[in-house]
């Protein structure tokens, strides 16, 4: 075959030894300031040499700080790639087993090949996509936990074919196994599988059940056999992992785009000096020989091309490399603060947040929308027995002396179930009374738990005595036994016939006689059991409306109290199911048994027919309660989501989960509210129904909205991606849309639409998505619109919306490291989520956006005055300021109290950040730093550097010192410009800093007092006699800086360049305030405001009536409990499951999504 | 907030928590430091613009300046200041006959001083359109020459090309700035009422920089010999005499610590500019003024050629005051920025009257 296959080694590193230094180098290059620098770096030398002294400036002025940007970020690229390789080196060295010439050996991963057959045991990681051959467990399954892939934590089930499981552990058939395997070739599709298998001249069709794929674990199966199909960057895991690509900053892009205009700018400026050289030449310049001869054989027009490119040296500090230098030492800095924060560190999980890319701290400040993963990020993945309603009366609440709900925390007392040998010490319920009830024997509250404990389909598992664990399909059910557990109706164990529960301490064995089981329509579970005694009885539970459909009409008052608590639990974002039973006739019974046989056993329409059947048993049915389990959330995901929401960011929950889950946890974490209007749900499995469905929603959200996207119009400078306008929309709105219809939602055809629509909705939920399709959604907002998009999320099958996405941030402390790995920031809970953004995030592009503008103005102000005098000395290149100043400016004298300024800023404390989340709108506007900011920073200069400029000039204009002395010299006027220019740009610094801590006062008085001190000591006697050509200066300062007229001037240059500013951020403040005035305004309002005044507590609503319900079931493991008869393994290590041998359409994983709606339509509220 | 609250929590559970039941042995906890600097919690100062500080500033500026400015401006208009511009360019100006004159020239200009002048008075040469300021002019000179280095005396520096040897000799003081020394002579003569005249005495030195003259010039092996020491060295190509015969009535005054030559060396920053040329000393007796008003003359020996670049000398007698000479721009602008500086203090305060207190109520949009 020509395939070539990949062996089972990965690679996530970018460079080796040998090719870091040119790719690093190329990408370092592509930067273009870079580039621009790697230009000027080659100019000037060339210049001197070939052009004869065009240039007054050192050429180390510019080689050093280069050399110093490329190697620092090399350095740090290097770093993160041995990281990478580190990662790389430890997965590809893991060991395997590996049959081997009829042995098995053990192998590093890296070694393995395609065709190989391997072992794994209980607990390792599935090494490759494999075939499955062969398990220990009967039927030849094998139990899987998907976490790493898809996040969902329940068990799988997947089966090998009967003609390898045959083989089981034998080694010797295994070696000899000769099988073929014909398959697609490597995709990135979880949930699909095509092949097939020819063994022994038979052919086999093999699909998605015989594999097991990279990255998940194998659990509870002692060992397995499997064929390695592919391996490497070959298999399904890695084909799911975006590519690692460079991020950049939107400022990051902008400063290109600024640097290149500045570019043509420097471009423009000189041309306009060597054309004012030209006209010089030719005027002034051909009489003025006599004292000044031409350079050899230069005529008007070579002199002034001289000129153009001494000037481009010259003024080539608009862009100061320093700019880059700073730019990466304040994403360091404010990096620092976030690994630095107490309070996003997690103090149970022992874990600090972690900064992992330096470089994109500015753009956390813009984001705009976040895509969230659910499980593990948004809940625990924990289910608890929350509440429940027993005839009319509700337990669960806390109440205190005066009735009042209380809220329950760590500290509040909870029930003791000590008393209970086979409780589960996990479990937590705080109300006593209900434990009291079960205790007093209620009749009611014992049956309420006698059907928890029946009717389900957990598998039980005792690996100890008296030590039980729960084998649950869905994690709501194994919280419902376990409450029933713990209240003393214990499920003990199972056989198809039987029941084994021991109610308050007693053994009792049910006699199981059917169980009908849940699917999506039915919303509705039943069993039917015979108690010793000989009663029976049919337990049902299911949805509340479905439920009470069926009811007893005797039930309807209990119905009306029921109601209202399940009204309340749904408001609580509890998952409510309800609980009826229904005592039957032996004869009915009897007599329904064998229609049900006949319609379990006929060959047409059974599903129908057994529908039937089973509607016709679960009537008349009598209330018992219900009951509410909480999917527990991750702590003070509400609260960030709501902040988040003010501040304008829009979430996105990407989740793997069912639609009815993932609903339901947006209800319960406020992203859905009853204040929406509609929340809109796609289902569909055609491309035309999902943009039939888009259409309307959109229509209703926007009915004027046209059938064109508005793509915004786009300079020239923008590529060509489109971008799509916002629309804006009247009301919040919805929208739910799962995994089939997404699908056809992100072709080609009809991504805009679902942009379009998925944009103007507040909250956005997609459920049944694969790790690629969340990449994909990530990409689509990205692409389309001009905003900043942020993932976060905690297993491997966020990993490649986290790449994808510009900034990537994995909740650490889990289990899984891979999205750690591939984030760029970390933390254990995702309620730091709003202090990285709301704090750090505001504050590191506040600091950067004033960093530019200060950094942008100081420069072109100094660099400015160089152009003024272009036109009063001949056009002739000559620097305004000494060249030493020239070089110490950026690198000295302005740098740190610039840093300060950058690192140290905050316009108003983090406490009051969270207290107005609007505070972040700019930030994701691009208010603070964009090109008409740029603009703006450009005409200030250009001000401050005229009057930097023609002060001086009139003022030492045919003046002298008061001796009579010459002060109008060009050395004077040099120091006496360089001056002004500190103090002026000085000034204007400490305008802009709004939080002067000590640092900032020394920085800037510092740096002043260097300046002097420096111009003191090289205009001094002693290093004149050392080096006379290089320090000419001698004396200046002492004979001009004792001159009232010199610091009268100073003083008058900086009061000119501060006031206009003083006088317009005044008039600002006065008539169009922004939010940060307002707020800045306001806080210094309330500095001594109390903490109560901050911290003013909005409670959760939990009022709102919604009646709402979910089941996160899929399909339960009724079929096998009831179709006995086949393999009864004594209920011993582990959890038995009783399969049909012909589980062609295995049930356990039928886990198609469900297509009813959560939500009833009475929205009435 | 709820978020602070969960903030809290967390504080408080830290003191418990986070130290392990461990004690000693416990596992260092990763927890950041609690210091302020590492929290962002750096105590600090947090000025805003308010009116209460912003219009205050403004009337205080325009109050402090306004004063300045008329104190400088009375100062500079006391100065006495007086000027001559002897170019020739004008057919009728006495020196109209030197422009095109190629050997040494004298001319002579009458001119009436309407007032006294006090003190030490000053005598300037000015020139303009003259760029002393050119790049490539100011690097014309090697300070290590001109600081009595010996080698550099003999192999004088690159930049003073193409000054920097003549006839196969080094050029000393080499370099445009040194070839281009103004060498006019300017003498004046007091007519008393009675027609008698007097030579008023010109002081030659003192003219230049202290730290120039002791410091940055020196000549090559002490003040002793010049000629010996300027040996194997040639004058500069537009000068008549060499560099250790510039001023023959003082031999202190020779070589590269001649002082007119110093304060040329001190290049202007504009093309026009003047320079000191001689000071006239005030008189001992302090009863009659040094220059008494009445008739005097210029007398100028003409060698400096302008003409050629359209350039104007000009003579200066000038009095100066602790804000050295005259020079009314500072205190007009002073007065002009403290008036503006008024102005606007007024105008941001009606601004703020009309529209502040309505926006500063105005609630923060939730």
């Amino acid at each position: 075959m020509s395939y070539k296959y990949a062996n089972n080694a990965i690679k996530t590193s970018k460079y080796n030894l040998l090719t870091f230094l040119p790719l690093n180098l190329f990408e370092q290059f592509q930067r273009l300031a870079n580039a621009y620098f790697l230009c000027l770096l080659i100019l000037q030398p060339l210049s001197s040499f070939l052009l004869k002294k065009i240039s007054s400036l050192a050429w180390f002025t510019t080689v050093v700080p280069l050399l110093l940007v490329l190697s620092m970020t090399a350095a740090k690229d290097a770093s993160d790639d041995i990281n990478r390789h580190r990662s790389d080196r430890q997965v590809n060295n893991r060991k395997v087993e590996v049959l081997l010439n009829g042995e098995l050996k053990s192998e590093k991963w890296m070694n393995v090949q395609v065709g190989d057959i391997i072992k794994l045991e209980s607990n390792q990681f599935v090494t490759a996509d494999l075939l499955l051959l062969s398990s220990s467990e009967p039927l030849n399954l094998v139990y899987i936990e998907t976490a790493e892939l898809d996040g969902e934590t329940n068990l799988k089930v997947k089966q090998a074919l009967t003609v390898t499981g045959d083989m089981g552990d034998s080694i010797e058939q295994l070696s000899a196994f000769d099988g073929e395997v014909r398959c697609e070739p490597p995709n990135n599709r979880l949930d699909k599988f095509t092949g097939n298998l020819t063994f022994q001249s038979h052919t086999y069709a093999l699909d998605n059940e015989k594999i097991l794929l990279r990255g998940c674990t194998l659990r509870n199966t002692e060992w397995c056999f499997g064929l390695v199909i592919f391996g490497g960057q070959d298999t399904k895991l890695m084909q799911n992992c975006g590519k690692t690509m460079f991020k950049r900053t939107s400022i990051d892009h902008l400063m290109n785009v600024l640097v290149l205009c500045i570019f043509g700018f420097l471009v423009f400026m000189c041309t306009v000096l060597a054309i004012g050289k030209g006209i010089w030449e030719y005027q002034d310049g051909s009489v003025f020989t006599v004292f000044l001869p031409r350079q050899n054989g230069a005529n008007a027009a070579f002199s002034a091309f001289l000129t153009f490119w001494s000037y481009v040296i010259i003024l080539n500090t608009v862009v100061p490399i320093s700019l880059y230098v700073s730019v990466e030492i304040i994403r360091l800095g404010n990096s620092y603060y976030i690994d630095w924060d107490r309070k996003m560190y997690h103090t149970n999980s022992d874990t600090p947040a972690q900064a992992r890319t330096t470089t994109l701290n500015e753009e956390l400040g813009q984001i705009k929308y976040i895509f969230s993963d659910k499980t593990g990020t948004l809940t625990q993945n924990i289910m608890t027995f929350n509440k429940c309603s027993i005839n009319g009366r509700s337990y669960g609440d806390v109440l205190d002396f005066t009735g009042q709900r209380m809220e329950i925390t760590e500290k509040t007392e909870h029930v003791d179930f000590s008393w209970n040998r086979l409780a589960d010490p996990k479990f937590r319920f705080h109300d006593l009374s209900l434990l009291e009830a079960v205790k007093q024997g209620s009749a009611e509250v014992q049956a309420f738990f006698r059907l928890l404990a029946l009717c389900h389909t957990v598998m039980p598992e005792e690996k100890k005595e008296g030590e039980l664990v729960y084998q649950a399909q869905s994690p709501d059910e194994g919280a419902l036994v376990t409450a029933a557990r713990n209240f003393g109706f214990v499920f003990k164990a199972r056989t198809p016939e039987s029941i084994e529960v021991i109610e308050m301490g007693t053994s009792i064995t049910y006699e199981l006689l059917a169980v009908l089981d849940f699917n999506n329509v039915r919303k509705r579970m039943s069993v039917i059991v015979r108690s010793p005694e000989g009663k029976l009885t049919l337990y049902c539970k299911g949805a509340d409306t479905i439920i009470y459909e069926r009811l007893h009409p005797s039930c309807s008052k209990l119905m009306e109290v029921t109601t209202e608590h399940l009204n309340e639990y749904a408001g609580d974002g509890l998952r409510t199911l309800v609980l009826a039973y229904k005592d039957l006739d032996e004869e009915y019974f009897e007599e329904w048994r064998l229609r049900h046989h006949a319609a379990s056993t006929s060959l047409e329409d059974r599903e129908e027919k057994l529908d039937a059947i089973y509607e016709e048993i679960e009537k008349e049915l009598q209330l018992l309660g219900a009951s509410a389990v909480e999917d527990k959330l991750q702590d003070g995901v509400p609260q960030t989501i709501e902040q988040l929401a003010k501040a304008d960011i829009k979430i996105w929950v990407l989740t793997g989960d069912k639609q009815e889950t993932a609903e339901n946890i947006g209800y319960s974490c406020n992203m859905l509210r009853e204040e929406m209007k509609e929340v809109f749900t796609v289902a569909a499995n055609t491309a035309e129904e999902v943009k039939e469905e888009l259409l309307n929603a959109r229509r209703k959200m926007c009915p004027g909205s046209s059938d064109d996207p508005p793509f915004l119009k786009s300079g020239i400078l923008a590529k060509k991606s489109l971008v799509v306008e916002d629309e804006k929309v009247d009301g919040e709105y919805g929208l739910v849309i799962n995994g089939h219809s997404l699908a056809f939602a992100l072709q080609e055809d009809l991504r805009l639409e679902l942009l379009r629509t998925a944009c103007m909705c507040q909250a956005v939920i997609c459920c049944r998505v694969t790790p690629l399709q969340k990449a994909q959604v990530v990409e689509l907002v990205k692409q389309h619109k001009k905003a900043v998009t942020l993932a976060i999320g905690d297993g491997a099958n966020d990993v490649s919306m986290i790449k994808v996405a510009h900034i990537g941030v994995g909740i650490s402390g889990q289990e899984g490291m891979q999205a750690v790995l591939s984030s760029d920031y970390s933390f254990a809970q995702f309620r730091y989520l709003q202090r990285l953004l709301l704090v750090h995030g505001r504050w590191s592009y506040l600091r950067m956006c004033k960093f530019l503008c200060y950094f942008f103005y100081k420069n072109f102000t100094f660099t400015f005055v160089h152009f003024w005098y272009g036109f009063f000395c001949g056009f002739s290149a000559q620097t305004v300021y000494d060249e030493w100043f020239i070089t110490l400016y950026n690198l000295v004298y302005t740098a740190l109290p610039v840093l300060g300024l950058s690192l140290f800023d905050q316009d108003v404390n983090d406490r009051w950040s969270f207290q107005y989340p609007q505070l972040y709108g700019p930030g994701q506007l691009n208010m603070y730093f964009s090109a008409r900011a740029f603009v703006g920073c450009l005409m200030h200069s250009c001000y401050s550097s005229l009057v930097l400029f023609f002060i001086p000039y009139a003022a030492i204009h045919d003046t002298v010192r008061d001796d009579g002395k010459d002060i109008a010299d060009y050395q004077s006027f040099a120091l006496l410009a360089q001056t002004c220019l500190l103090v002026a740009v000085n000034m204007q610094l400490g305008l802009d800093t709004f939080y002067w801590t000590a640092v900032n006062q020394f920085f800037l008085w510092g740096s002043m007092s260097v300046y002097f001190a420096v111009s003191f000591t090289m205009y001094s006697n002693g290093m004149y006699l050392i080096f006379p050509s290089s320090f000419p200066f001698i004396g200046v300062a002492r004979n001009s800086l004792n001159q009232p007229n010199v610091w009268l001037t100073v003083f008058l240059t900086s009061i000119l360049c501060v006031l206009p500013v003083l006088a317009y951020r005044f008039l600002r403040l006065q008539l169009k305030p922004n939010i940060n005035d307002k707020v800045q305004t306001h806080t210094h309002t309330h500095t001594h405001c109390n903490k109560n005044c901050s911290r003013f507590i909005t409670k959760q609503e939990t009022g709102t009536r919604r009646s709402g319900y979910a089941f996160s079931h899929a399909r339960g493991y009724g079929d096998l409990v009831t179709s006995g008869g086949f393999l009864r393994r004594p209920i011993k290590t582990r959890p038995a499951l009783f399969m049909r041998s012909s589980a062609a359409g295995s049930p356990v994983a039928e886990s198609s999504p469900q297509m009813y709606r959560t939500i009833p339509e009475n929205q009435q509220l | 907030m709820m978020a602070s609250s969960y903030n809290a929590k967390e504080e408080d559970g830290h003191h418990s928590g986070s130290v392990g039941p461990g004690g000693a042995g416990a596992v260092k906890s990763r927890k950041p430091d609690n210091t302020a600097f590492k929290q962002q919690r750096l105590p600090a100062w947090q000025p805003i613009l308010t009116a209460g500080t912003v219009l205050p500033a403004f009337f205080v500026i325009g109050l402090i300046f306004i004063p300045i400015g008329i104190g400088l401006f009375v100062t500079s208009n006391n100065i006495k200041e007086f000027e001559i511009d002897y170019t020739g360019m004008d057919p009728d100006s006495p020196c109209n006959m030197c422009i095109n004159s190629t050997t040494p020239c004298r001319c002579s200009i009458p001119f009436t001083l309407e007032q006294p002048f006090e003190n030490n008075v000053f005598m300037y040469y000015g020139l303009s359109n003259f760029y002393q300021n050119h790049r490539r002019y100011v690097k014309s000179r090697d300070d290590s020459q001109l600081n009595g280095d010996k080698s550099s005396l003999l192999y004088p520096s690159k930049e003073c090309e193409p000054y920097r040897t003549r006839n196969g000799l080094p050029v000393a003081p080499c370099g445009a700035i040194a070839n281009s020394l103004f060498n006019d002579t300017l003498e004046l003569i007091y007519y008393y009422p009675n027609k008698s005249s007097m030579s008023i005495p010109l002081v030659k030195t003192g003219i230049a920089w202290w730290t120039d003259t002791h410091v940055k010039f020196r000549n090559p092996g002490g003040n002793n010999n010049l000629t010996a020491a300027f040996k194997g060295t040639t004058k500069p190509e537009n000068w008549q005499n060499p560099v250790y015969e510039l001023d023959p009535t003082n031999p202190e005054n020779n070589g590269f610590v001649n002082e007119d030559f110093i304060v040329w060396m001190r290049t202007a920053a504009l093309p026009t500019f003047r320079k000191l040329y001689r000071i006239i000393q005030k008189k001992k007796d302090n009863l009659t003024p040094t220059l008494p008003p009445g008739n005097y003359t210029l007398e100028i020996t003409y060698n400096y050629p302008v003409i050629s670049f359209d350039g104007h000398k000009r003579m200066i007698l000038s009095t100066i005051s602790w804000m050295g000479g005259k020079n009314p721009f500072l205190g007009i602008a002073y007065i002009t920025v403290g008036s503006v500086c008024f102005f606007l203090g007024v105008v941001l305060l009606i601004i703020h009257h009309k529209f502040g207190n309505r926006n500063n109520n105005a609630d923060i949009p939730n």
